[in-house]
């Protein structure tokens, strides 16, 4: 079920920069990585982060200063343009601007890859009408680019990406210029694609929730580096990396911002805290354990006798497990063992008293490892 | 003084005249618009696709290319007519008629097509060309099926803009003896202080232009909608 599809074996990629004696820039440095057939393998940064470019040596659309690319079977590496057609064929690729032909109709644009495949033209018109279907886009077989919807025209993409019955599909930043809605709505059908036909999918994105959504496995990119990668659980779960908390903050709902604790602080006068949910134990691929959290709050709650207000809060499920935050005030005599207590089996997070509080930066690194830091969104 | 009484006008002459003028006309436009324009188009596609970060990058051929068309282009065609004597006669074997005429506005035409398509070509989205790439398209293929037919409508006007240019080079062909409507013109009207024979030569220019300028718009006009 693991047999990998993509390797890259320490792959370096430098641009030169402009003007002698430059220094080269490095987009992608020493990065390994195996990517298993069948997965929908996540690889998130930020910009300028390098997935782009690494994404971009799966097809071989750029090729590496050092390292080796394996794909299929096959090292493309050194790989002639001539040579590397019938792989091309074989592996998909979407884009976040859509790149459709604007002078084709989507009929045409989809037929596009049948044709640089010398296909007959009956079985072209076919598999366009088959793959229409699939997207749902039948209606619109006539219609040129610019008369669609963005939603439409990514499955436009999707359909043209599929046409030749790819082994990998390569999505970069797809949704990224979707709404919301229109992403959760690309995601289901790149889910179809990964289901139905057995498509392995590289999905580069900056925003977590699209790697929540749908991958299985994730890549963590900085600076050029892979700094972390795993599960999408495991990473999700027990960050390592300062990034990986960063970007996890951003979709993990339920963390209150700073400003959102300073005007909890102004609105209540009891012990603000927040209690990290995880509605099970994670085994961390770093061969640790990331223990359930919250699960006895409730109990603790009555046992203590303490007031309680629930103020803030999201809990969200990542591969079918619940984990999330919640802030509550405390308030009552009770309230120092009880945290005590809370502690032992959760991750708490203290920022004190409306009186008394607790710096933010220093109540988030509180618990450092576990789950959230204080870095948030950029 | 404008005179346009035309008693002194032969048109039983003139008429033949000014047929043949019209044939020589025609004759160097179209042949050179389509060698020219060919040619140009092909330079043309050099010169965009050695840009830096396009297809066939290629610092020293773009540069070398671009300073060769911008020495030529500005050159007023008079004056490249009679510098080019001497490898018209080695091309054509005499410096002097239509075909003698034709080499040098071929020439001048080539270049000046290929800074228009190459003005025409860079706006082309290079995720379009991205991904055909990923598909496995050549670069040839690229070319023919994605970047031309993405800039086709503008290349249309591009050419016909060339037209006007290109007939206007084919005025002064009547200094080496290649004819046409702007000798006639010259010849049998301005010479002998005939406006109405100058006028029939312009108005004649003018309704090709328009023609041609009219035709040019209406294709560019559908191929753009699709595109909007």
């Amino acid at each position: 079920m693991s047999e990998p599809i993509i390797t890259f074996d320490h792959v370096v990629k430098e641009y030169k920069t402009r003007g002698k004696g430059a220094a080269a820039t490095r987009a992608v440095d020493d990065v390994s990585l195996t990517i298993n057939r069948g997965d929908i393998f996540g690889i998130i940064g930020y910009s300028g982060a390098g997935k782009s470019t690494l994404v971009r040596l799966i097809n071989a659309l750029e090729r590496p200063t050092s390292g080796s690319v394996n794909v299929m079977g096959t090292d493309i590496t050194g790989l002639s343009e001539a040579k590397l057609r019938p792989i091309r064929q074989k592996i998909g690729m979407i884009f976040q601007q859509f790149n459709l032909f604007s002078t084709k109709t989507v009929a045409q644009n989809i037929a596009y890859p049948l044709q640089l495949d010398h296909w007959r033209k009956d079985y072209q018109d076919r598999r366009v009408a088959e793959l229409l279907e699939f997207v749902g886009l039948s209606e619109h077989a006539d219609k040129y680019p610019s008369q669609l919807s963005g939603g439409q025209k990514q499955r436009v993409g999707i359909a043209r990406a599929l046409a030749t019955n790819p082994e990998i599909l390569l999505a970069d930043e797809a949704t990224s210029a979707l709404d919301p809605e229109t992403t959760t709505e690309v995601l289901a059908l790149l889910k179809r694609v990964n289901e139905e036909f057995g498509i392995t999918i590289v999905l580069i994105t900056h925003q977590m929730n699209v790697v929540q959504q749908i991958a299985g496995r994730v890549a963590v990119m900085s600076a050029g580096r892979v700094v972390e990668s795993g599960d999408v659980y495991d990473v999700f779960a027990a960050p390592q990396q300062p990034v990986t908390k960063r970007f996890i903050a951003t979709a993990l709902s339920g963390l209150p911002e700073e400003e959102r604790v300073e005007r909890l602080h102004h609105e209540w006068s009891g012990r603000i805290v927040t209690v990290l949910i995880r509605q099970k134990d994670v085994s961390g691929s770093h061969g640790h354990t990331v223990g359930a959290s919250g699960q006895n709050i409730s109990g603790l709650i009555a046992k203590h006798g303490v007031e309680s207000s629930l103020l803030y809060g999201g809990i969200d499920t990542v591969k079918g497990t619940a984990i999330g935050a919640i802030t509550y005030e405390f308030s009552g005599p009770n309230v120092e063992p009880f945290l005590k207590e809370l502690a032992q089996d959760s991750d708490v997070v203290d920022f004190g008293t409306a009186e008394n509080p607790v710096d933010y930066a220093e109540a988030v690194s509180g618990y450092s490892s576990q789950t959230v830091t204080s870095e948030g969104a950029e | 003084m404008i005179t346009l009484a035309s008693s002194h006008s032969d048109w039983t002459v003139l008429r033949p005249l000014l047929f043949e003028s019209i044939g020589q006309t025609l004759t160097m436009v179209l042949i050179t618009l389509v060698v020219g324009g060919l040619l140009g188009l092909i330079l043309g596609v050099i010169l965009y696709g050695t840009r830096p970060g396009n297809l066939f990058e290629n610092a020293v051929v773009y540069r070398i290319l671009d300073v060769i068309v911008n020495i030529v282009r500005p050159i007023p065609f008079i004056i490249f007519l009679a510098a080019m004597q001497p490898l018209t006669i080695v091309v054509v074997g005499t410096s002097i008629g239509t075909v003698a005429a034709i080499f040098p506005m071929v020439v001048m035409c080539t270049f000046a097509t290929s800074r228009l398509v190459e003005q025409n070509l860079v706006p082309v989205d290079p995720g379009m060309i991205e991904a055909a790439r990923s598909m496995g398209a050549s670069k040839l293929t690229i070319i023919r099926t994605v970047l031309i037919p993405e800039a086709l409508a503008p290349l249309i006007l591009a050419y016909a803009f060339l037209f006007i240019g290109v007939l206007d080079m084919s005025a002064m062909a009547g200094y080496i003896g290649g004819g046409g409507l702007g000798n006639f013109a010259i010849a049998y009207g301005y010479q002998k202080f005939d406006q109405t024979v100058t006028w029939t030569a312009v108005i004649i220019m003018i309704v090709l232009v328009q023609v041609v300028q009219g035709i040019a718009n209406a294709i560019a006009k559908k191929l753009l909608k699709r595109q909007q």
